[in-house]
């Protein structure tokens, strides 16, 4: 077995992991944010390594080329990150409006804060 | 070579990430945020996406780490240590997931094969029959805006209920659509950073056309052209301040354009239903297929960044506005 066969999707699933392990283990909501962040960009990877073909060109029809990598993943990821970055922005917007409503952003304290009330 | 550079672009992406749960505090956070979008942006090129590379290069590496900026402006930046016991449970179960899903991908296809899977259904045809088809060169462009127009629609459509979303989060209670005023109180500005800015920002916004109008051919299209677009915008409001910004392109302006180019993109596909041709069907623009192809393509992307930049422009506008009324 060749491992650079498999190299990127391993690193793939290492970013996705760290990413994982942002989200559930640190509190802080913007922290949370930027751990799927990560996550997310490694989804990306994946899909695009598993559209890439060896000594392929840019799907950008040329003469003289033909061997191109494989341009549908290249579409759902191209749009898949206007639509990441709008709805991270969503999340980013109800960050704010939590801090306004609890003063803080830290997962504990405004857990804290509920179970008082 | 190629995967030797390949090799090196990954583990600097695994390094930024690992760094990223070391650093403390969230501003730095942010930055290594922003130097995962540009190491993600490189790689994207070395697998030949480059119309993705340039999403990624303006989503990325600049506008994400600034909206995350502006929220941090808005909630603190200090992260709080988590308790020792919070640290044992994620970690057995990101090394369970991550091993589980490891054993998974040995059943995929090898890296780079030319005979996987994904590339046996209809990329093929994508290949070979788009540039008779559709007859523009860059083949990504043909399926975003042709063969997977429907698509496209539905996510111009998630981008806009977003940014609807996001004013309706960030509403001020009485101040809606007017423009806050600060002019009294500009900070003192960077000089070098003032001038250099002010030289990039005409050729930022004229880049952003030419990928908007050019995307048929190379690498572009309404998605990159509108989040270029939108950085433009956005660095002179940074430089300026929300005032000066909302005189260039007041925030009414920019929402009625982010509903106008969702308007353009769905009305192209009403035209082909008055026709009695299914939606989208761009055969009804003219007679020749290949230029209906063309005009129907240009309208759509046109409608596209028309979206995407006034719904980014939007968010950035919301954010500021909130910032300027809690330094008040």
């Amino acid at each position: 077995m060749d491992i650079a066969s498999y190299f990127n999707y391993w690193i793939v699933i290492v970013l996705m992991m760290l990413g994982f392990y942002i989200v559930i283990a640190r509190g802080n909501l913007v922290k949370k944010l930027i751990g799927l962040n990560i996550f997310q960009t490694s989804v990306f990877i994946l899909y695009i390594s598993a559209g890439k073909v060896s000594d392929g060109a840019a799907p950008i029809l040329t003469e003289g080329v033909s061997v191109y990598s494989n341009p549908l993943p290249h579409v759902l990821i191209l749009t898949a990150i206007v639509v990441g970055i709008a709805t991270t922005a969503v999340g980013l917007a109800l960050v704010a409006r939590i801090h306004e409503a609890y003063g803080t952003v830290e997962e504990s304290q405004i857990l804290e804060q509920d179970n008082a009330c | 070579m190629e995967l030797l550079v390949d090799i090196a672009l990954l583990s600097m992406l695994v390094a930024t990430a690992v760094s990223l749960i070391l650093v403390r505090g969230l501003v730095a956070s942010i930055m290594l945020t922003s130097i995962y979008g540009l190491l993600s942006a490189s790689f994207f090129v070395t697998m030949d996406a480059v119309d993705v590379a340039f999403t990624e290069a303006a989503v990325g590496a600049g506008v994400s780490p600034l909206l995350l900026l502006m929220t941090v402006a808005l909630v603190g930046r200090v992260e709080q240590q988590p308790r020792k016991r919070h640290i044992a449970f994620p970690l057995l179960l990101v090394t369970v997931t991550g091993v589980l899903l490891i054993v998974g991908t040995l059943d995929m296809p090898p890296f780079g094969s030319a005979d996987a899977p994904a590339l046996q259904h209809v990329a093929p045809r994508y290949l070979q029959q788009s540039g008779e088809e559709i007859g523009i060169p860059n083949v990504v462009t043909s399926v975003l805006a042709s063969y997977r127009a429907y698509d496209t629609l539905g996510e111009v459509l998630v981008i806009f209920t977003a940014g609807i979303a996001v004013i309706l989060v960030l509403m001020l209670p009485g101040r809606r659509g007017s423009v806050p005023d600060d002019a009294g109180r500009q900070r003192p500005r960077n000089v070098v950073v003032n001038v250099v800015s002010k030289i990039l920002i005409p050729f930022m916004l004229l880049f952003a056309l030419y990928v908007q109008f050019h995307g048929e051919y190379g690498p572009g299209g309404g998605f990159q052209a509108g989040v270029i677009f939108a950085s433009g915008i956005i660095l002179y409001g940074l430089l300026y301040g929300l005032p000066s910004v909302c005189r260039v392109i007041p925030p009414p302006v920019v929402e009625a354009l982010a509903a106008l180019g969702v308007l353009l993109y769905a009305l192209t596909g009403v035209l082909a239903l008055l026709d009695g041709r299914p939606f989208l069907d761009y055969s009804v623009l003219a007679t020749d297929p290949v230029t209906a192809q063309y005009l129907g393509i240009t309208a759509i992307e046109l409608g596209v960044g028309v979206t995407v930049a006034s719904v980014i422009i939007t968010i950035f506008y919301a954010f500021a506005a909130h910032l300027s009324e809690a330094q008040r």
